[in-house]
């Protein structure tokens, strides 16, 4: 099939809302919102903590943190998989090429940008914001809701990124999730498959969703920055 | 306001601070009682900010003490002395969430109420939607005062409230601060504009090299200083 031709059918699936095209994409967010949602009420609170507290090791946690952020999505595949596979310390739960095993494995992914991110901005405010707050007598976990409130765009953004990131990696969600029909594949994992099967419409109907979603991804990134700016004067 | 608690007269006593084998303040003690404007003065690094900081309870001194006639500063867990920063630090929000927030942290109740009030006070009602950070210098001076006055202090310390504003706003503040302090509320700030030491003030606390000069009626500070940093400082002098 020529390029032309896949395209027209790959249309043709966007457009008649074909059911296992909108099954894969629904379960891609699923997936990867939930993740997000994961990565945002652990990682929210930790990057704060990290951001006030002061204590022996806390640059090191830091640098690795930071480090973490680059962690290759085939890598955090393989710990999760490590522990859900059979013999692994969580195997009798039996998550294994599940739905929530891609969540883990995602949330994995996507923490150590939380992380990061809440720390930077919220460390940044609470210099500025120190005297007035401790005025107030907002100090230590008391702070953290302004800060967190005032770092709002900021943070979106950080959210936005994280799930970017996770829903373009293939990696993590192909090597716990198993690729498995109508139940663990994903966009990536499938634009991966039938490529090389030669399945081209559904690849690139999937790809477009795909650059279509970052898109809308880096849109709102750039809208939360710029209203930021407003309120940062 | 007689018969009510009060967390004055402040009696601050030997305060001293050592920063990287620095003595920045040495032994400063001075009373400061109900009503009136005091200025505290003196070159840069005198020591101004810090004593002001050390009063508000935001550092703490290597020695000396800070003594309120009740408790430490604070009736009813609230503390009763509020401060004014060089550079207001203005909150990413909205005017009036700047003064909500503040209300908000120390428990008063009907916080929007006393908002309203303070912006309508204060003429900030037409700027109460804008983000804080948008307003202009004077803007934001009026919204910080406005903020600590929503807090009902006895007494409102001001670090250098006009330092960085042009005349306009600079008259503006003065007013502002003239005003509160016929309403009964106490004054201490520091200033490094002998015009205005002169405008309002009515006792003056000179510092030098942390150390306290001099404690004296504005009046006679201004006309006859007792000694020879104060008179250096006044004749425009540098002072090491």
């Amino acid at each position: 099939m020529d390029a032309l031709g896949a395209m027209q059918a790959a249309i043709r699936l966007m457009v008649t809302f074909d059911p296992q095209f909108l099954q894969i994409v629904g379960l891609s967010l699923r997936v990867t919102l939930t993740a997000v949602l994961v990565a945002a009420i652990i990682g929210l609170p930790l990057g704060a903590w990290l951001a006030l507290a002061r204590f022996p090791g806390r640059t090191a946690l830091i640098v690795v943190i930071n480090g973490l952020m680059g962690l290759p999505p085939v890598v955090a595949g393989l710990v999760v998989f490590l522990f859900l596979s059979r013999s692994g310390p969580l195997g009798p739960l039996g998550l294994l090429f599940t739905p929530t095993a891609m969540i883990i494995a995602q949330t994995i992914l996507v923490l150590p940008i939380v992380i990061a991110l809440t720390r930077g901005t919220l460390e940044e405010l609470w210099q500025e914001y120190r005297e007035h707050l401790t005025s107030l007598g907002l100090t230590g976990w008391r702070a953290v809701p302004t800060l967190l409130w005032d770092g709002r765009f900021a943070l979106a953004t950080g959210l936005l990124a994280g799930f970017g990131r996770a829903s373009a990696e293939v990696g993590a969600v192909l090597i716990v999730g198993g690729n498995i029909a109508n139940y663990t594949r994903t966009m990536t994992t499938t634009i991966a498959l039938e490529t090389s099967k030669g399945d081209l419409p559904l690849a690139l109907g999937l790809g477009l969703v795909l650059m279509a979603l970052t898109l809308a991804i880096n849109a709102a990134g750039y809208a939360a920055s710029r209203i930021g700016t407003r309120f940062a004067g | 306001m007689h018969g009510m608690p009060t967390i004055l007269p402040l009696q601050v006593e030997g305060l001293t601070l050592h920063r990287d084998g620095k003595r920045l303040l040495d032994g400063v003690g001075f009373a400061l009682p109900r009503g009136g404007v005091t200025a505290l003065i003196g070159p840069n690094g005198a020591g101004k900010s810090l004593t002001l900081r050390l009063c508000h309870g935001l550092i703490q001194p290597d020695d000396g003490t800070i003594g309120w006639a009740i408790g430490s500063g604070r009736i009813a867990g609230r503390p009763r002395h509020a401060m004014v920063f060089q550079r207001p630090v203005m909150l990413r929000r909205s005017v009036r969430a700047n003064l909500v927030h503040a209300l908000r942290a120390l428990d008063f109740d009907q916080p929007e109420h006393r908002a309203g009030a303070a912006l309508a006070r204060y003429g900030l009602a037409d700027l109460a939607e804008r983000p804080a950070r948008l307003l202009s210098g004077g803007e934001q001076q009026r919204l910080a005062i406005a903020r600590a006055w929503a807090l009902e202090p006895e007494l409102l310390m001001l670090d250098e409230p006009s330092a960085h504003l042009d005349p306009g706003a600079t008259r503006q503040i003065e007013q502002i601060i003239a005003g509160l302090a016929a309403e009964g509320m106490t004054i201490l700030m520091t200033t490094h504009d002998l015009g205005q030491v002169r405008r309002l003030a009515n006792r003056v606390l000179f510092l030098h090299a942390g150390r306290l000069k001099e404690d004296a009626p504005a009046e006679q500070f201004l006309r006859a200083p007792a000694s020879p940093e104060a008179r250096a400082f006044l004749a425009g002098d540098l002072l090491w």
